[in-house]
Parts: C-alpha cells; structure tokens; sequence
C-alpha cells in the first residue's frame, strides 16, 4: 500500500515541481529523492508498518514477494535515473513531467504485484501503460518517435480490449472478479469441471499479457517501439516495466494453470518456444544495436516464460532473480548505448581503446544477458531451467532453451568483438566521472549477484 | 588449504597484474606468480592422502565451495603448474601490446584450469568450467592471427553450447540426488534408470568431447590453434584439452557406468575413426601447426578410446598419458613458436637445412618428436604401450587399426624433421641463429622430463593409483 500512495502522490509532485522549479537540472535530483523516499515506504511495509491504513475490501492483497518485486523495481528504476538522469532531461522541453510519468508507471506497477481482482490487474494494466505511450511519444519532432508512440497505443488498446473481454467472460464463467475462481466441482475420476467460459477467458487474458511482456506471435510492436521512442525511455520499458508484466503473469497463473489442464502446457510451450525462437533468430540479424536489443529483450521473455511454466516455489524466486539480473544488465547496456553517437555495431568498434571503462562495463552487462557463469544472468537462467526441471517432465524444452541461449550468445558477443577487437574509435558523447562510477557499481552488482545469488534471495526468505 | 591457494594464486595475482598497466613488471610479476604455483603444486603432490578444502557457498542450492585433491587432480595441478611458467620462460622475449592484459587473462586462465580439477562440487565444476573459457575467448581474439575473430568465435560457440548441455545434464542428476546437493558423493550415489542414464550420458559426453575434442565435433580445433598466440596455444592444447578428459573420468565413468558401459564401443569407434582420419590429414599439412594441432586429435583421441575400454591398464595409460601429453605437445610448440618468431613462416616448404644454423633446436626437436611417435625410452612410450594393452584387451580389431596411427604418426612426425631441419638450406632460413637461454632452458626442462618419465614411470603410476582404484572399487 505505501508504495502505491507514495508513488502516485510523487507523480503529483513532480508535475507540480515544473511548474514551481524553473531549473531543470535540479529535476533529476528530485526525482532520486523521491525514489529513495519510495524504497524507504516500500521496505517500511515490509516491516508492517503503513503510511495509511486502508481497507481494500480485499482488492489488493499485500505479501513479501510483491513487496520485494516492489524492491526490485524501485531500485531499478533508481540506478537508471542515476545514470540516465542528464539523458532523461535532454530528451524534451519539460523534464519534470518526464519524471512525473515514471513515477505513475511504478505506480502501476506497484498494483500489479499486489492485486487480488481481475478489476484491480486491469488498472493497474493500465496505469502502468498509458503513461509509457506519452514516453514513447516524448521526442516529439521526431517522426520515428511519433509512429511509435501511436503504434504501441493502437495494438495497446486493443490487447487492453482483449483483456477486458476476458475478465468479461470469466465473470461470466465464475460470477466473480477474484483471481481465484469458485473452485471447480469434482467429476468422476478427478477432473476438474470448468465451464467453457472461464476457461475461454483464461486464454483471453494469457494473449493480452503475452503481448505487455512481447511473447510471440504478440511481439509484433516490440521492435518497431523499442526502436522508435527514445532510448532512454526503451531502457525503461524494456526492464522494469517487463519485469512487472510478468509478475502479474505469475500472480494471475499461479493457480489458475490447473483449470486448463494439459491445454495449458501445450499452449505454453508453444508460445515459449515461439518467442526464443523469433526473438533469438531475428536478433542475429540485426545491425542497429538498439533494435538488437529489442529483439533480445523478446528472447529474454521467453526464457521468463519457463517460471510459468514450471510454476513452483524455485520459479518464484527465479523470476526475482531473473528480473533483478535482467533489468541490471540491459539498464547498463542501454545506458552506454545512449552515450553513443552511432547506433550501428560499427559505432561499437574500439570502444575499448576509447573508453575502456565503459566497454568493461558493458561486456559485463552483456555476459549477463548472454548467462555466463560468475555474473547474474547466469543464475537467473540456472533457476529458470532448474525450476523446469524439478517440476519434471519437459527435458526436452529445457535442451531448446539452451540451444537458444547459445545462439543468443551469438549476438551479445558480437557487441564485444566490436568494442575490444575490431578497429575504429567509437565516438561517445561527454562521459562524466560520476556516470562511470555508476556503470562499474552496476557492474559489480551483477557480478555480486553471479557469485553470491543468496545476497539477494535470502532478504527474500528473511 | 592447498588445493584453494592453487585456485587464489594465479587468481589474485592474474588481478595485480592487470593493474600494473604494460610495465615489464607484469611479465616478471606473472613467472613468479606461476613459479609460485609450481612449488606448492609440488608440495601438493608429495603430501599424502586426499587434500580437501571445505566451505559454504549456496546453502540454498545446496552447493558448497569444496575441494578436492586426490592423485588424478594432484597430477592434473602439477601439469598445469608446470606449463605456466614453461610457457611463460619460453615466450619471455615475445613482446605482446597491452601485456598486463596478456599476462592477467593467463593467469586468470590458469585458476580456471586449476578450479575445473579441484571442484568436487557439481555447480562450482560448471562455474570453474567456463571461468577458464571466457579469458581463452579474449586472449585469442585480442593477440592471435589474422583470422582470430571467427576462429575463436567458432571455437567459443562449441565450446558453450557443450557446456549448457552439460548444465543441463548437471541439473537433470541434482534433481534426482537423495539431499538435494551438489556434491561429487552425492552425484555418484545417485542411481539412474538406464534410459535417463543414457540421456544424461548424452549431454555430458557431448560436452566433454567437443573439449577433447573427438571426432567429428574437433572441426573448431585445427584453427583456434592455428590462429591463437602461441603461448595461448600452449595452454589449450597441453592442457585444457585434459579438462574433457579428466571430466569424464572425474564426472562421466562413476556417476553413469552402465551408459558407459553401453556406449563403450560406439565411443571407441568414433576415437578410432578419429585418431586414422586426424593423422592422415597431418601427413598432408604443410603448417607445422596445424600439423601439431592435428597430431593432437590422434593423441587425445586414442586416451578417450582408452578410458572406454574400462579395464584397469587402460586407466592406468590414461593417467600417465595425459600428463605426458601435455608435455610433450607444448615442447613441440616452443619448437614452432621458435621458428616463427625468428623465420616469419610456418610453412614447411618454405623451410629447410635448419639442423646446420641451430643445432641445439634440431637436438631437442628430434627428441620430442621421438616422443610424439612414442619411442621407447620416451615418456609417451609408456602411456601408450599401456593404453594399447588396454585397447587389446577390449577388442582385437579395434588395437589393431588404432595401431595404424602410431605408423601414421612416425611418417608425418619424421616428414616435418626432415623437411625443416634437414636437406637444402633454404633462403629464409640463412639467417637463423640458434637458441637463445630461456627457450634452451624450457625446452631442456621439458626434454628432462621426457626421458626421465620414459625410463621410470612409477611414481606416476603410484600418485594416480588411488583414483584408478576408486573408479574399479565402485564397480
């Protein structure tokens, strides 16, 4: 509850501070403090002590391993606007609603991970999303944003439409919103009888969050708007705003998979292989290396799906994992990407020779992504195929997944040929000290992580 | 506590020296980083029993930070001991850009290779697995040859796509051990159907012989040794080419016997074919080393035959072999990184008449060269003979046409002597000059050790026994 109210109320507070503040630098400092307040009320919660005390009727349901994903992603969101901050206020005329909108993402975001209605996970849906199209939108005399921005509202109000038909239907189906259906009657030899309605329901809901978290075949905008809006704003929406989407996609399934029986494997296992498929496959093709991470960003979700699919306690703390590693390492590659004059992988060639700090940093963000061990992303992928694995079973999508990964190893090492093999001087725009500190202090994070997963897991067990 | 200073030596100080920025303190600081290593992996082999070193990593997992040091991994340890700092006086006159770098990444290679044959617990073995990898991947990518980039991309690729095959077998094992752990007794404890031990033998194996590698997954070696630095090539091919070896002897043969068992005599073909098909295109090169490179394939593709036939002699030249090999391979490349750095060609029909300018690089050639044919009296003598036996006991045919290779290996072994040592003095080689100190020095180190393991073999014998005597106890 603290982190919804804190959050939304700081929206309202940045918006008003541009107005007040005539200085635009003192923005991002405003913005930091307001995060740190936002972790401090967050962490108070999980301590049982409230801001204010509300009754939700039972609408929202507060438990650790939200309130921890709350954690998660506000520190997330912290170390980006620490080290995109500057990028952040260049992007338009008026940062501080820049701000004020991110502050109503986590909002959403925040609801998401602690709904206990289908009504509750549409707005929280939807709060989330509606301020990312203004941000996908905000570099406004630029054509590609704009297309962006218009694209990612069309195909996003009509998955919002999809998604309300299904809550629609298993109202009708359950005659309730809660995400616990009335339990199903027994048939003779154990079957669970579901009508027809909730279940056609249940796939109505499982295609429109596949599409938020750009799952294939939903992925279609992924590229398109992670390419067009401004790259520090895809650094956002590409990490903790995915992060967030999968979150629900566990609260929602979490006890629903049953209702579906085999169906629910067959159907996932389809779009999970779908979705490394298209995404690991596209990605290798790719020049720009911001739509390259578009597409990296679709394979990673597939590797997000197998928490799903496993649906056990391990996949619960891997998709924590899987999201504090991921949205680490493509903060981190984002960030220096912005930096760059030249999106291409050549602009990438001799970074090492120019700005040797950056280029270790990002190698070590891409190790990361790519799930080498001693780094995080290699246990976030470990719980993830772990997970599979002790659920029992499905050997043989295990073996897909990391016979993608290999591929995916492919395109995240050609960003490192590029920046320690290759010749060239990579131009980057003015580095301040501070932003290289931030970078190695993401780096060594992840590093941490890879060696030590029970620093973070263990604040999860207490 | 010896088996973690093997592991923090060349980790910690790999660290320093990258720090020293391109000072020739960073060449010094890394010989006696490596000498250092040496001695204690010394102590290692002459201290009794089993060394353990025991700590908490991931409770949660159920893996722990452990250590173990028996025969195999105390003779393992002492291999890579010795090559570093062979490796290093050998190549101490090449100059490197960025040598801190160079110098670091194989220091941090050399606490891989040393973490990979001490884990005892499955997850950190993965961990030390690739850990010895991904500074491989730089040091030949940033200082090897003109097509480093996709050679050691390639390379990299095979090489992780085994390993995530590996962690998946790895996974597949811990969800089936009694106390959810990771560790070496429990992994062997495990019992298996045969259908899932054939599976997991299927991803393990898979691994471990694209690291050997076996025919037909060797396609990447050939040219990652070709086109890495050579003290590079040094390393992979003396000695990380035992990580797939020992693997399977370490992981593989106790924890799947009868996938072992079943598979014995599929592998042993594929060695085979392997080992004839590895020389035959070594007679045919003209780059002397390629023509290592593909020597090595026979070499290692006869020890994996040899652990499949699962009698107790074969093991036995197995163990030896292995350290002989390593041996004997990095020799022959000093002799090749001599000649390039000092002839600018590696091909050997450019060359000729080398024995009359540098007699001393001709003498000990020859000698490693006798050892690569396996003469007797040379240490790979020993190791074969054994591993022979062994095959011989297993299947007839099988020694026999194995035995065609070592007929192979003399032909190509002999052309090269001849081709570059002997005949017409060749225009590039009129102004060679012999040996300098250092490289007479490693080479004389390693022609030492050849002779004096060819003629009495047994402590070797003797510091293995306990992890042969495991493997046959168990059966």
């Amino acid at each position: 509850m603290n982190a919804i109210i804190v959050s939304a109320l700081m929206g309202v507070v940045m918006m008003l501070s541009g107005i007040i503040f005539q200085n635009k630098s003192l923005m991002k400092h405003l913005a930091a403090a307001g995060l740190i307040l936002l972790l401090v009320a967050n962490l108070l919660q999980s301590y049982g002590k409230y801001v204010i005390q509300v009754d939700t009727h039972n609408l929202l349901h507060f438990e650790q391993f939200g309130i921890f994903f709350n954690t998660i992603a506000i520190v997330a969101t912290l170390i980006y606007v620490l080290l995109s901050g500057k990028d952040i206020e260049n992007t338009g005329v008026h940062p501080a609603e820049y701000f004020a909108l991110v502050f109503f993402v986590l909002c959403g975001v925040t609801i998401l991970t602690s709904f206990n209605g289908l009504l509750m996970l549409f707005l929280g849906v939807e709060i989330m999303s509606i301020p990312l199209y203004i941000l996908t939108g905000a570099d406004k005399k630029n054509l590609k944003s704009n297309e962006a921005s218009l694209k990612y509202l069309l195909m996003g109000s009509f998955s919002t439409g999809i998604m309300l038909m299904g809550i629609a239907l298993i109202y009708g189906g359950s005659g309730s919103f809660g995400i616990n259906p009335a339990t199903p009657e027994m048939t003779m030899g154990g079957i669970p009888k579901v009508s027809f309605l909730t279940v056609s329901g249940l796939i109505l809901l499982f295609v429109s969050i596949c599409f938020k978290v750009s799952a294939a075949p939903f992925h279609f905008w992924t590229p398109d708007v992670y390419d067009g809006a401004p790259s520090v704003f895809t650094s956002f929406m590409a990490t903790v705003v995915k992060a967030a989407g999968f979150f629900a996609f566990m609260r929602l399934f979490e006890s629903q998979s049953d209702l579906m029986g085999a169906t629910w494997k067959i159907l996932l296992s389809f779009v999970i292989i779908a979705t490394l498929l298209i995404g690991n496959i596209t990605a290798v093709f790719q020049q720009s290396v911001k739509r390259m991470l578009a597409y990296s960003s679709i394979a990673q979700a597939g590797f997000m799906l197998f928490a799903l699919y496993a649906g056990n306690d391990l996949a619960k703390e891997g998709i924590l994992l899987y999201a504090a590693a991921y949205s680490l390492a493509t903060i981190g590659v984002f960030a220096v990407l912005i930096k760059m004059k030249d999106y291409t992988l050549d602009g990438f060639n001799g970074l090492a020779k120019t700005q040797p700090v950056l280029a270790l940093a990002t190698t070590i963000c891409l190790l990361s992504l790519s799930g080498i061990p001693l780094t995080a992303g290699f246990f976030a992928k470990y719980y993830m195929l772990a997970a599979v694995v002790k659920a029992g079973g499905a050997l043989w999508i295990v073996i897909v997944a990391v016979l993608f990964a290999a591929v995916s190893v492919y395109y995240y090492f050609r960003v490192i040929q590029a920046m320690y093999f290759k010749e060239g001087a990579a131009e980057t725009s003015e580095i301040t000290g501070g932003f290289k500190i931030g970078l190695l202090f993401v780096a060594g994070l992840i590093v941490l992580i890879g060696l030590l997963p029970s620093v973070l897991l263990n604040y999860f067990y207490f | 506590m010896i088996p973690l200073l093997l592991i923090s030596i060349p980790l910690l100080s790999g660290l320093a020296v990258f720090l020293l920025k391109d000072s020739p303190a960073s060449k010094a600081l890394a010989l006696v980083s490596s000498i250092a290593t040496l001695a204690l992996a010394l102590v290692a082999v002459f201290s009794k029993g089993i060394l353990h070193y025991d700590a908490a990593w991931l409770p949660v997992l159920g893996s722990r930070f452990s250590l173990m040091q028996d025969g195999m991994a105390k003779m393992l340890c002492l291999l890579t001991a010795i090559s570093f700092p062979v490796v290093f006086t050998a190549t101490y006159n090449n100059s490197y850009q960025k040598s801190a770098a160079f110098y670091g990444l194989m220091l941090l290679t050399q606490a891989g290779l040393m973490g990979v044959f001490l884990a005892s617990d499955a997850l950190l073995f993965y961990f030390f697995w690739e850990l010895a990898l991904i500074p491989v991947y730089f040091l030949c990518s940033i200082w090897g040859g003109e097509r480093r980039i996709a050679v050691t991309f390639k390379f990299f690729v095979y090489t992780f796509v085994g390993s995530l095959l590996m962690l998946v077998g790895l996974l597949f094992v811990y969800s089936k051990t009694a106390d959810h752990s990771f560790a070496l007794e429990s992994f062997y404890q495990v019992k298996l159907m045969a259908k899932e031990q054939a599976y997991v033998f299927a991803l393990f194996f898979i691994a471990f012989a694209i690291k050997m590698p076996i025919f037909p997954l060797h396609t990447w070696q050939p040219d990652a040794y070709e086109q890495s630095p050579t003290a590079t090539t040094m390393i992979l091919s003396g000695v990380m080419v035992k990580m797939g070896i020992y693997a399977v002897i370490r992981w593989l043969v106790p924890m799947v016997p009868d996938a072992v068992h079943g598979h014995a005599n599929f592998v042993i073909i594929l060695s085979v074919i392997g080992m004839i098909y590895a020389s035959l295109i070594a007679i045919r090169q003209d780059d002397i080393k390629r023509l290592i490179a593909y020597s090595s394939i026979a070499h290692i593709g006869l020890m994996c035959a040899a652990i499949f036939v699962q009698n107790r002699i074969g093991l036995e030249g197995v163990m030896i072999q292995m350290f002989n090999h390593g041996v004997n391979v990095i020799g022959l490349w000093i002799v090749a990184d001599v000649i390039e750095q000092q002839l600018g060609t590696r091909k050997m029909s450019e060359l000729g008449g080398l024995a009359q300018k540098t007699p001393v690089l001709a003498i000990l050639l020859v000698l490693m060269a006798l050892a690569n044919v396996a003469l007797p009296l040379t240490n790979a003598f020993v190791g074969e003979f054994l591993m022979f036996n062994g095959l011989f006991q297993f299947n007839i045919w099988m020694a026999a046409i194995a035995g065609i290779s070592i007929i192979l290996a003399a032909v190509y072994t002999l052309n090269m002597i001849q081709k570059v040592f002997y005949g017409q003095v060749a225009e590039k080689v009129t102004n060679a000059v012999d040996l300098s100190f250092n490289t007479q020095l490693a080479l004389g180190i390693l022609v030492i050790m050849v002779l004096v393991m060819g003629l009495y073999p047994q402590p070797m014998i003797n510091l293995t026994k306990d992890t042969v005597d495991a493997i046959f106890v168990q059966r």
